[in-house]
């Protein structure tokens, strides 16, 4: 430090092509996916998940290697010169494709999130430790380039009784899902590729559905197969899994569309505010429904809310940074943080999404987080 | 060539623009017909009216063989769980504060069953199990909740016509009830 020179300054640093694929700096080591805080970890890591360090990130954008993970058998290592999709069902030509097939079709690019419908687990008493990586890491956003389903439903001919689409994984698990149609023919791609370059892995290399604003797991990695249906398949992930029991006994299946949310991830859990004075909160915004039309900010535990500023460009179904300046007069304070998303769909507090259903629907919670800071500048988790 | 590379431009406007239509005896000429046996191969998935059932057959007690050798060590002896998911119990819980979801109490189709064991079972060896194992072992699944007697052997005919427990259990709802939820 001033006035002394550094170090690193006295010799050559390291030489140009010395990391062929570059790595984050060595200080930044502990910015890293990990399991959950408090839960224990299933009996096997092949079905498990990680979650995305979100209280690191600045902007919208996941780094690949961060993006969160959920597997049901594991990360298949798959050569694209033996991959194969096959497109099949209620068409009037059934086709299979190589990948070097796909990407000849004309391709876009687009940002937008994708949630695990598992994601955040405030259903009751809330732990002080978690972080929002913990309450929220189920969540990334990248830019995603592929082929629109359509394009590739039209070379097959959709006969006009075919309502479904079965997406099916080439994993072990052989991850299947249905998919409406009017979605498969709207906004859905076949993504080849991630932020820039192809898909990691753990994203389904070398092809994946995309199905902007729907739960993760619909969005079906490792893409092998498409058959097209008169009714769903009522799978295993439609059914014993990614359906909501609600307090009648009735579950609630098909929950595609994640529903407008928001997180305050700075000052967030596990922080800690250092001398009294100005801070920026800043924090995530998102709907699968569509853009973020307003996020508001609260410092005094939900009294009263101010509008947070929304950083451009606010995206469709994308994560949306919002920013709100704060003078923090160093005692206890209550921050959260709500959005309404273009639709006018209001994200709920957690009284009201218990007053409709409770820890046994498990999936789709989207209530209001809230964070304590605590005089002295600790920063809990409130639920 | 000049002529190729304008149609290929014409063709890629035309989808952006109507993106979901076919284009009328358009095609893109990429990729190729599928054949049936390369679909064949990977067709696996079974529907609630039974389609997409192979041919074969199998028993309770030759399921009960099957689940002893490629099953119990992760399902427990009788499919009651530990360390992996409990398959069998908790009929009837399903509006209890903790209700017991497995195959018997909770899964609304016999044919779902069949499809994921087909398609992801044993985690260790997935699509390892002949239709006949996967018959088999189903049956005894079902067995073991109570929902078939001992005596039953399941076929590609009546393995969609068995009545689970949890058949009417579900609604699809859209949208779901929080979306009117104000502040
Ligand atoms: C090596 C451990 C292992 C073995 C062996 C195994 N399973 Fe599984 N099984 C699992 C795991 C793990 C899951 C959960 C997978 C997931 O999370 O998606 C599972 C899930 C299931 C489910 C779905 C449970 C539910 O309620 O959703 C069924 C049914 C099932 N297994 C049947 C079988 C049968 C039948 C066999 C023998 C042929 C078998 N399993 C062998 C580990 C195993």
């Amino acid at each position: 430090m001033p006035p002394a020179i550094p170090e690193w300054q006295l010799h050559p640093g390291e030489e140009v092509l010395s990391q062929p694929y570059g790595r984050p700096s060595r200080f930044e080591a502990n910015v890293v996916r990990r399991y959950r805080h408090g839960l224990p970890e299933p009996p096997t890591r092949l079905s498990s998940f990680s979650l995305t360090p979100l209280q690191d990130l600045s902007g919208i954008i996941t780094p690949n290697g961060l993006h969160y993970e959920r597997h049901h058998a594991g990360t298949p290592t798959i050569d694209p010169l033996e991959h194969r999709l096959i497109v099949h069902g209620m068409v009037e030509k059934p086709l299979i494709f190589a990948m070097e097939d796909l990407t000849r079709f004309p391709s876009v690019s687009r940002v937008c999130f994708l949630e695990c419908s598992g994601n955040t687990q405030n259903w009751g008493a809330p732990n002080p430790e978690l972080t929002v990586q913990d309450t929220h890491g189920l969540l990334s956003c990248c830019e995603w380039t592929g082929v629109p389903l359509a394009t590739i439903l039209a070379e097959a001919g959709v006969k006009p009784e075919a309502k479904w689409m079965l997406a099916e994984g080439a994993d072990a698990a052989a991850m299947t899902r249905s998919i409406p149609i009017e979605k498969a023919l709207d906004d859905a791609l076949l993504a080849y590729a991630q932020n820039g370059e192809r898909l990691r892995p753990e994203q389904g290399y070398p092809l994946r559905l995309l199905l902007p604003g729907y739960e993760g797991n619909a969005n079906v990695k490792w893409l092998r197969r498409l058959k097209l249906a008169a009714e769903p398949f009522q799978t295993r992930e439609e059914t014993s899994k990614y359906t909501m029991l609600m307090p009648d006994g009735v579950a609630r299946q098909f929950n595609f569309v994640m529903h407008a949310k928001s997180v305050i991830t700075f000052p967030s859990g596990g922080q800690r505010l250092g001398s009294a004075g100005f801070y920026e909160i800043s924090g995530l915004a998102w709907s699968g429904l569509g853009k973020v039309a307003r996020v508001e900010v609260s410092t005094d535990g939900g009294a009263s809310w101010r509008d947070a500023a929304l950083q451009e460009p606010v995206m469709s179904k994308c994560l949306t940074r919002f920013r709100s300046p704060w003078q923090w007069d160093g005692g206890p304070a209550s921050l959260a943080s709500r959005v309404i998303d273009e639709t006018g769909y209001v994200q709920p507090t957690r009284e009201a999404l218990l007053k409709l259903r409770d820890v046994r629907s498990y999936y789709h919670y989207n209530a209001i987080q809230n964070w304590s800071v605590a005089a002295g500048g600790a920063v809990t988790n409130a639920g | 060539m000049p002529d190729r590379i304008a149609r290929r431009l014409m063709l890629a406007v035309a989808a952006t623009l109507v993106v979901g239509v076919a284009r009328a005896g358009e095609s893109y000429g990429i990729g190729r017909e599928a054949t049936p046996q390369e679909i064949a191969g990977w067709d696996i998935d079974v529907s609630p009216n039974g389609a997409g059932l192979p041919p074969g057959r199998g028993d309770v007690r030759q399921g009960e063989a099957i689940f002893a050798a490629k099953c119990a060590a992760c399902h427990g002896a009788h499919g009651e769980g530990k360390p992996m998911d409990r398959l069998v119990g908790g009929i009837g819980t399903l509006r209890d504060k903790k209700p017991v979801k497995t195959v018997g109490s909770f899964w609304p189709y016999a044919t779902t069953l069949f499809d994921y064991v087909r398609r992801a079972m044993p985690l260790n060896a997935p699509q390892s199990l002949t239709p006949d194992e996967v018959y088999a072992v189903s049956a005894y699944v079902l067995f073991l909740n109570g929902i078939v007697p001992q005596d039953t052997t399941f076929d590609a005919d009546n393995l969609a016509r068995i009545n689970m427990p949890n058949r009417n259990g579900f609604v699809s709802a859209d949208p779901p009830p929080e979306a009117a939820a104000k502040p």
